[in-house]
Order: structure tokens, then C-alpha cells, then sequence
């Protein structure tokens, strides 16, 4: 592991203020976002299709540009960094990995990062087996690419971004795709690189996946942010949801329907769930 | 289908292995299984993609309607089955949703009259009336999808078969597109197949669920029979739908219950039933 920076784990390492964008063509995708990233957070932007999660997520590192507003990385306005400046703070892995990986084999990928920043050497080898070991992608380094599985892939694309050492990672819809068994796995490495210290910002509408990993959930609608809470506070505010073409885990929407038998209306798993059930039953 | 195994070109494994299965007129079947589990094959199958256009080795006997799959071509076929794919950008590429929903019929030599009212009715059915004039790339992901189910539809099939439909949609997407397809069922008598990876729409939705993990058909029944047993489901890299885990943890702390809930529907009667017969108010 790659130890970061010193860096206040409270301390605010992305800012948006006011921030709207326009795509060529006349779409409002940004209607005025306010949002700040605390170092080492774990935060989901949720929302439905089109609500302006991804255009949001790339402002962040500078693959957009805001049309007003500013950004702020690591305490310095975006708007005078390079796309390469900024992916040294901020990394952004595409939802399609296809998207992003080009390279002969998995090593040459997830050194092309690190390598176009002027790491080379130990150096480099230290950035790139590091990465390598983090998405569990030992033992596929002379691979290809391309004959990996989606699971697979996205892992790679994934370890691209961190062996350039971002202190905050953007995932863009990692779980599109994955079955069950392969989430688990990717979302293991996720935590991990959480608890290292980095901040993740998930771009995701798997409800179940933000129900398990995310400390904080920001509501995207129509370009604004809606809510931002904890994951709690989010499912038990249906009508927000609702409003953002989203329906909470059904455990969430049972415990609501039986909140007039006394169940909590903030329950997020299905063991939660029982374990309520059994305290408001009074025992077995 | 009977006895049916598929190699892919240049590949070892089957991915369908001894696959024996029945489909009845009318049914709403959901294959359910992991990535690699062979469900996107057996739905290429049920309209001749494979064997006819996907290299391979096909063992076995399937018909679709009383037609042998491997004796007669994709354009036959396609009258009777309707295909539709994960990401609707794959299959969507002409400059009007109304030439995208017109396409097949046109190759049929279906008279322009007859065109015409199918492109209506086809629009009608998936709520997207009106967007006959629009580029189908300046669609919402949901609506694609729509667009995409009613160029299946104007070809007038019997059966629709659909493979993970749902995939890039955000939660109310997923719900609008379920509820379409339980109407194409109800109203117009559609046999409908479907593969998918996320069991909770297949415990709403499905007469019947089948479930598959390396090429073969694991278990087939209905709903409850199939998605009560979560062990099964997890041994298959299935995470079974929350419902159902809560009727298993209760069934493990409560011996005498017999919860078998795998809605919230009835989760709500089961659990309310459970609450109103506290041990507490028992004693008393």
C-alpha cells in the first residue's frame, strides 16, 4: 500500500459552489449543484437515468468544465488544473471499462496511469503491483485485457485509476453488469481502498449497493441535488426517492408498510429487518 | 427443448449442458441465473440466433412453436419470437423511432397499411405514441428499451424473449418495464421469456422460474418453489430476494412459523400476523 498524504480526514477535498453545465445542443445537465467531498467519505450519488450524476462526477476531475460556478480540488480552483493534474487527487473509472482500456496486457494498463505522470523505476513497479494486489488482479497481469470477463475488466479499469494514487475515486455505475458473486467481490476491494483513506463516490442506481457500502447518499433530480443524507435517511424519504426515479431496497418499503405495527421505518437489510421484528414482537 | 448442449467457437466449455425444458403458450417465464450461468444462450436459442448465426456446436432438439429451431432461419423465426437485448443501443439504428419500429415488417413485405397500423399499435402498447418522428439517440435509456420492445412487437410475435432487459435502467425504469410486460402477458396473451440475475421482479412477475448455473437448468417452479430455498440461490451466485431471506431468518428463529413469503405483499399479512400474536400479549 501506498501511504497517502498527511490529510484531515474531515477536511474538504472537492467542492462544487453553484455549479451548472450546458451541453452543446442545449441541454441542462447542472442547474445549480452545491456539494462538498470530505477526504476519506464514502458517498453514493444516486439517481434515475439522466438526472446528471455522471456530468456531475466529471467536473470533479476536470473532464468537464462547468459552464458557471466553480470547483474547487484539494483547495485549489479545477479550473486552472490539467485533466492530469487532476486525476493525481481525483480518479474517475468510465462505466463501460471497454471504454477505457486499451493497453496488450492488464500490467500495461494499469501502468500507462502512472507512467504518463513521470513515475518510472521502483517507483512505478510499487504503484503498479499495488493496484494490481488492491482489485485482486494478482496472477492476470500478463493477461490481456480483453479476454477477461466484465467483472474482470471493470476490476482492471479500476486498478488503471488507482495506480495513479487518487485520494478520491469516482466509480461510474461499477455493478452494471455483475452478477451477485462478482459484486461482492469488487465492492470488497472498494471497502478496502476506503478504509486506506481514499474517498469513493459511487455513481449508482443498485439500491442494495448503497444500502450496504455508503456512509452518505446524495439525491440526484432533473440536474439539482434533492437530498443528501445517510443511507437511513434517504430510503425512508419515499416521496424524495420517488420524485428521483427511485424505488428504496424492498426491505425499506416493507418495513414502511408495517411502520403502524412498529416497525422502524429506517431498516436497510433484511437481518435488521428481523432483528426489528423480534423487538417489536417482544420475543420469540 | 430437449437435450440441448451448445459449445461456443473456440470455447471448451457447454455452455448449455443437457438443457430439457418445456415452455407453455401464455407463460411468463424468468431464467434466473450468474454471468456464464447459459441463460443469454438458451434465450439466442429460442429465435434460431443460435445455432443459425452464432458459431458453435448445437446438440439436441428445439422447437419454437412447432418450428424445429435449427431447420428453419432467423427470419421465420423472428415472426414468432421477438428479441430483445440487454442494451438497446445494440440493436437501434435507424434515424426515426418510426423506421426502427417499421424495419421488420418491411422486411417481411408487410403492405404499407398494414405497416403503419402495427407502428401505431406497437408505439401504443409501450406508451411511447407521439415519438414516431424523434431520433431514437435522443432517448432516455428506458425509452430505448420501449423502442426497442416495440420493434419486436410490430413483427407481431407470440413470444418475447428478453435478455436482462432491465440492465441499464434506473429502479422506476425497471418497474415501468416489468409492468409492460405483464400486460404484453395479460392483455395480449404474449408468452413472455426473460434471463435476469436480480430474482426480486421474478418473485412478482413470473408464473414460473427457472434456474440456471453452468449450462444447466438447476430447478424450475414457480416463484415460491424456486426462490424460497436461499441457499440454493446463493450456491448459484444468486443473492435471493430480500423477502424471501427474512422468511428464511424468521423460519430459523421462530420453529413453529412457516413463513413463506416471497413479496412484500405478503411479507405484510405474514409479518402482521406475527406482530398481532406477540408472546407478550399471549401471557397476558
Amino acid at each position: 500500500m501506498i501511504p497517502l498524504p498527511e490529510a484531515d480526514p474531515g477536511q474538504r477535498i472537492v467542492s462544487l459552489h453553484d455549479v451548472k453545465f450546458t451541453y452543446d445542443g442545449g441541454v441542462e445537465a447542472l442547474r445549480g449543484v452545491n456539494l462538498h467531498i470530505r477526504n476519506g467519505e464514502f458517498v453514493a450519488i444516486v439517481g434515475g437515468n439522466g438526472s446528471g450524476k455522471t456530468t456531475l462526477a466529471k467536473h470533479m476531475n476536470g473532464l468537464l468544465r462547468p459552464t458557471s460556478g466553480e470547483v474547487m480540488v484539494s483547495g485549489k480552483p479545477a479550473a486552472g488544473l490539467s485533466v492530469a493534474d487532476l486525476s493525481r487527487v481525483v480518479g474517475y473509472a468510465f462505466q463501460n471499462p471497454d471504454h477505457q482500456l486499451f493497453c496488450t496486457t492488464v500490467e500495461a494498463e494499469v501502468s500507462y496511469g502512472p507512467r504518463n505522470l513521470g513515475y518510472h523505476g521502483p517507483e512505478l513497479s510499487r504503484r503498479v503491483e499495488y493496484a494490481i494486489e488492491a482489485m485482486g488482479l494478482g496472477g492476470f497481469s500478463e493477461l490481456p485485457p480483453l479476454s477477461l470477463n466484465l467483472g474482470q475488466r471493470r476490476r482492471v479499469s479500476i486498478a488503471a485509476v488507482i495506480s495513479m494514487d487518487p485520494r478520491v475515486l469516482i466509480l461510474d455505475e461499477p455493478t452494471t453488469g455483475l452478477d451477485a458473486g462478482e459484486i461482492r467481490v469488487l465492492m470488497e476491494s472498494i471497502g478496502e481502498l476506503n478504509r486506506e483513506g481514499r474517498a469513493i463516490i459511487l455513481i449508482t442506481h443498485e439500491m442494495k449497493v448503497v444500502a450496504e457500502h455508503a456512509n452518505r447518499v446524495v439525491v440526484m433530480a432533473d440536474g439539482r441535488t434533492v437530498l443528501d443524507s445517510d443511507a437511513r435517511g434517504v430510503f425512508a424519504d419515499l416521496e424524495v426517492l420517488a420524485k428521483a426515479r427511485l424505488v428504496p431496497p424492498p426491505i425499506s418499503l416493507l418495513a414502511h408498510r408495517l411502520a403502524s405495527s412498529g416497525i422502524s421505518r429506517d431498516i436497510m437489510t433484511p437481518e435488521e429487518f428481523v432483528f426489528d421484528m423480534m423487538r417489536a414482537r417482544g420475543g420469540p | 427443448m430437449r437435450g440441448v448442449r451448445f459449445v461456443h467457437a473456440g470455447s471448451q466449455a457447454r455452455a448449455l449442458d443437457g438443457i430439457d425444458l418445456d415452455i407453455a403458450k401464455g407463460e411468463f417465464v424468468t431464467l434466473l441465473g450468474a454471468n456464464g450461468s447459459g441463460k443469454s444462450t438458451l434465450c439466442m436459442l429460442a429465435n434460431g440466433l443460435v445455432p443459425h448465426a452464432v458459431p458453435g456446436t448445437f446438440e439436441g432438439t428445439a422447437e419454437v412453436f412447432g418450428l424445429d429451431v435449427s431447420k428453419y432461419p432467423v427470419t421465420v423465426l423472428a415472426t414468432r419470437v421477438g428479441m430483445v437485448f440487454q442494451e438497446p443501443e445494440s440493436q437501434l439504428f435507424c434515424m426515426s423511432v418510426e423506421e426502427e419500429v417499421a424495419f421488420g415488417p418491411e422486411n417481411l413485405a408487410v403492405p404499407k397499411d398494414e405497416i403503419r397500423a402495427r407502428v401505431e399499435w406497437a408505439l401504443e402498447t409501450v406508451g411511447m405514441n407521439g415519438y414516431n418522428d424523434r431520433s431514437p439517440m435522443t432517448l432516455s435509456g428506458g425509452q430505448k428499451q420501449r423502442i426497442a420492445i416495440a420493434a419486436a412487437l410490430a413483427m407481431h410475435p407470440p413470444m418475447i424473449v428478453l435478455d436482462e432487459p432491465a440492465y441499464a435502467l434506473d429502479p422506476i425504469g425497471r418497474v415501468e418495464l416489468f409492468s409492460l410486460l405483464k400486460r404484453l402477458k395479460e392483455q395480449h396473451g404474449m408468452t413472455v421469456l426473460l434471463a435476469e440475475r436480480d430474482p426480486e421482479e421474478a418473485a412478482v412477475y413470473s408464473d414460473r422460474v427457472v434456474l440456471m448455473s453452468k449450462g444447466k437448468v438447476v430447478a424450475s417452479g414457480t416463484p415460491r418453489e424456486t426462490l424460497l430455498d436461499v441457499t440454493r440461490l446463493r450456491d448459484i451466485g444468486i443473492d435471493p430476494p430480500q423477502v424471501a431471506t427474512v422468511s428464511a431468518l424468521i423460519n430459523e428463529r421462530l420453529p413453529r412459523q412457516a413463513m413463506s413469503s416471497i413479496t412484500i405483499e405478503e411479507a405484510e399479512v405474514a409479518v402482521s400476523r406475527l406482530l398481532s400474536t406477540r408472546p407478550r400479549s399471549i401471557s397476558r
